[in-house]
């Protein structure tokens, strides 16, 4: 049944995600398919999830396929969201294609099979903590990736500027922020409940990835805040900070 | 019932010609009552009247196109006759497809311009619509929507000024409370900067080489005015700066712009240059934070999305198109609707007089059943003679359907005995 679900969800983000970015090239029409694809794939996702959670005995998305999958469930909910105002519908251009290439991985990476463990509620609030965190910096991200493409827009004074409206830099620098600040507020729950009720023995390679996350996201925002860094620079930490949390979150914690 | 058009627009008449039939709200309301209730052949009138246009929509009996004809002539007075080689005249589906397309903004000047589908809706309030013309100004009103929704055909400027407000909302998370800073008082930095102020930005400072100049024009916008001397200070407060002045050299330069950016504390500063030869220093547009834009950079803006309106403008007479075919589809249904009335009245007769005489030896119990069922059974019966008529109305042999049917079960007959 689980397995069933995989690839109109599949189907549905890869359509999203391909209208987006026929939007980008100026084909408006089909936008509505766009939106339709986002909902649809997201409503097969939750039920790919609900069917997980009740087949499972404890939390089931403790392998990296089922924490792939729920981050991208956890990041399309997001977008919805933030996708059902005009205005910021086309954040889909960047979190669309995440998301389909997270469902991707995730199908690589073990398909739909459960890897409960019976460590209870605990274990099941500190991985959603920690994944709705992860899921929030990659809205941060993706916002962050609109707004240097519309600044180099803006800067190249590209004549089609205006043809495409994306959110105002304004906007965008804003909302990656905010995003920024609520997936740290996550993260630092994430973390809290992990040392407070889990069974973590001593300090190990993943506690020390989440905690260098935690630092980084905690000092882009400090440096935000006190040193006036906004924009392009801000822009381009948060990216960078997601390609760290890309680049190392799977090998603490998914290399077994 | 048929529907009438008679006007002029700027397609064919000139300024000194549309002026001769212009009215505005309430005169057109006034003559729309007129019309509707002098006792011609209208029924039904509504006065569309805007910069570019003046048409008179009207239903009524046959010979109404002459009286539409007659009166846009008499609203013109003594200049009928140079008035007539330019007016239009369009009847029935032709008048309502016209209608449709100047609601979508596809007849005005600039494709898609915004205002014309607010006056249309003004002129339908105002009007003295009846059941046709009622009908036929809602669709206009839908297809006009359609085309904005639909289409990207609206949301593109079309003048320079227009571009630079349109830009700076690219930057900024909307106008309201932004401060723009005037330099010089050229005629396109006033058009620019009331485009600005009309989206919600505040004309800060009026920055000028002589003071009563600056002044002059700080009075209308209820600014500080200070000369050229003050100039940097004055940007510390900007977030839009729009100079055009006739200096030969550059007016604004780097190091004025990075100490303000530096005040800002990451803040973007937009720099509108609309002046030739430039006021602003080009390399400005390197330094992070800072938006500049001459007037090429925003011609170009302009011509893009004037292209960009001719593509949707394509799309957009395809909406028209739809809603015009679901006028025209309206319009033929409302031949068969007395047939079908007659037909649904006749069965619901029969079924009546029968239920009547047995209604005395029903059981108490079985007379609602046997009303039930006699209602389904007229109802089923008539459903498929009842949507095929319709369909049938939107062809040419609709009226040939409903006299077959008028004729086959006797429908009027009773009447004309």
């Amino acid at each position: 049944m689980a397995e069933l679900l995989v690839w109109p969800t599949l189907i549905a983000y890869g359509e999203a995600a391909l209208v987006y970015a026929g939007e980008l090239r100026g084909h408006r029409r089909y936008s509505t398919l766009g939106i339709w694809g986002v909902r649809i794939g997201w409503l097969a996702q939750t039920m790919l999830l609900a069917a997980q959670a009740r087949s499972a005995d404890g939390f089931p998305w403790g392998t990296r396929a089922g924490a792939l999958n729920l981050l991208s469930w956890l990041l399309v909910t997001g977008y919805l969201v933030w996708g059902c105002r005009p205005r910021y519908r086309l954040v889909g251009l960047a979190v669309m294609p995440v998301a389909a290439a997270l469902v991707v991985l995730a199908w690589v990476g073990g398909g739909t099979a459960l890897g409960s463990r019976g460590d209870g509620w605990a274990l099941a609030i500190h991985a959603a903590l920690m994944l709705a965190g992860l899921a929030s910096f990659t809205v941060a991200a993706a916002m962050a990736a609109l707004y240097v493409f519309e600044e180099r827009r803006l800067k190249r004074r590209d004549a089609g500027v205006l043809r495409l409206r994306l959110p105002s830099l304004e906007a965008l620098d804003r909302l990656a922020a905010r995003a920024t600040l609520v997936g740290l507020s996550l993260l630092t729950a994430g973390i809290a409940v992990g040392l407070g009720w889990l069974d973590v023995g001593g300090i190990d390679a993943a506690m020390t990835v989440a905690v260098l996350i935690w630092v980084v996201y905690a000092l882009a925002l400090a440096v935000r805040w006190e040193a006036g860094v906004r924009g392009r620079r801000f822009a381009r930490l948060l990216i960078a900070g997601l390609a760290l949390v890309v680049v190392v979150l799977p090998l603490t914690h998914f290399a077994a | 019932m048929r529907l009438a058009l008679a006007g002029v627009s700027h397609h064919r008449a000139p300024l000194a010609v549309r002026e001769r039939v212009a009215v505005d709200l309430e005169a057109a309301a006034r003559l729309s009552r007129s019309l509707a209730t002098s006792g011609g052949p209208a029924h039904e009138a509504v006065v569309l009247s805007t910069c570019n246009r003046t048409e008179l929509y009207v239903a009524g009996d046959d010979g109404i196109v002459d009286h539409a004809d007659r009166a846009l002539l008499d609203l013109a007075g003594p200049g009928a006759v140079e008035l007539e080689p330019a007016a239009y005249r369009l009847a029935d589906d032709s008048a309502a497809l016209h209608l449709f397309r100047v609601a979508a903004g596809l007849d005005s000047m600039v494709p898609g311009e915004g205002e014309i589908l607010g006056q249309v809706r003004d002129a339908f309030e105002a009007g003295s619509p009846g059941p046709l013309l009622g009908r036929t100004f809602r669709m206009a009103l839908r297809a006009g929507r359609r085309a904005r929704v639909e289409t990207a055909i609206g949301e593109s400027p079309a003048s320079i000024p227009a571009a630079a407000a349109a830009l700076a909302e690219q930057v900024f998370e909307g106008l309201a409370g932004r401060s723009v800073v005037l330099v010089g008082a050229g005629r396109m930095s006033d058009l620019t900067a009331r485009n600005l102020r009309s989206r919600g930005a505040a004309i800060s400072v009026v920055v000028n080489r002589t003071l009563e100049h600056a002044e002059r024009l700080a009075v209308s916008f209820d600014a500080r005015s200070v000369t050229v001397d003050e100039l940097a200070g004055a940007l510390g407060v900007a977030d839009i700066v729009v100079s055009s002045t006739s200096a030969p050299g550059f007016v604004l330069g780097g190091e004025a712009v990075t100490s303000a950016l530096r005040e800002r504390r990451g803040r973007p500063l937009l720099i509108v240059d609309l002046a030739v030869p430039r006021d602003v220093d080009p390399a400005l547009g390197a330094i992070e934070g800072c938006f500049l834009y001459d007037v090429d950079a925003l011609e170009s803006v302009v011509s893009a999305t004037l292209e960009g309106r001719r593509t949707e403008a394509v799309h957009a007479e395809r909406i028209v198109s739809e809603e015009a075919e679901r006028f025209h589809a309206w319009r033929a249904s409302l031949v068969v609707v007395p047939a079908i009335a007659s037909l649904r009245a006749h069965a619901e007769e029969i079924r009546a007089t029968e239920l009547a005489r047995v209604e005395g030896r029903l059981p108490e119990g079985d007379r609602d059943v046997v009303d039930t069922l006699t209602a389904q059974i007229v109802n089923k019966l008539l459903h498929l003679p009842t949507v095929r008529l319709k369909e049938a109305a939107v062809s040419e042999d609709g009226l040939l359907y409903a006299d077959v049917v008028r004729h086959l079960f006797g429908l009027g007959e009773e009447d004309e005995g």
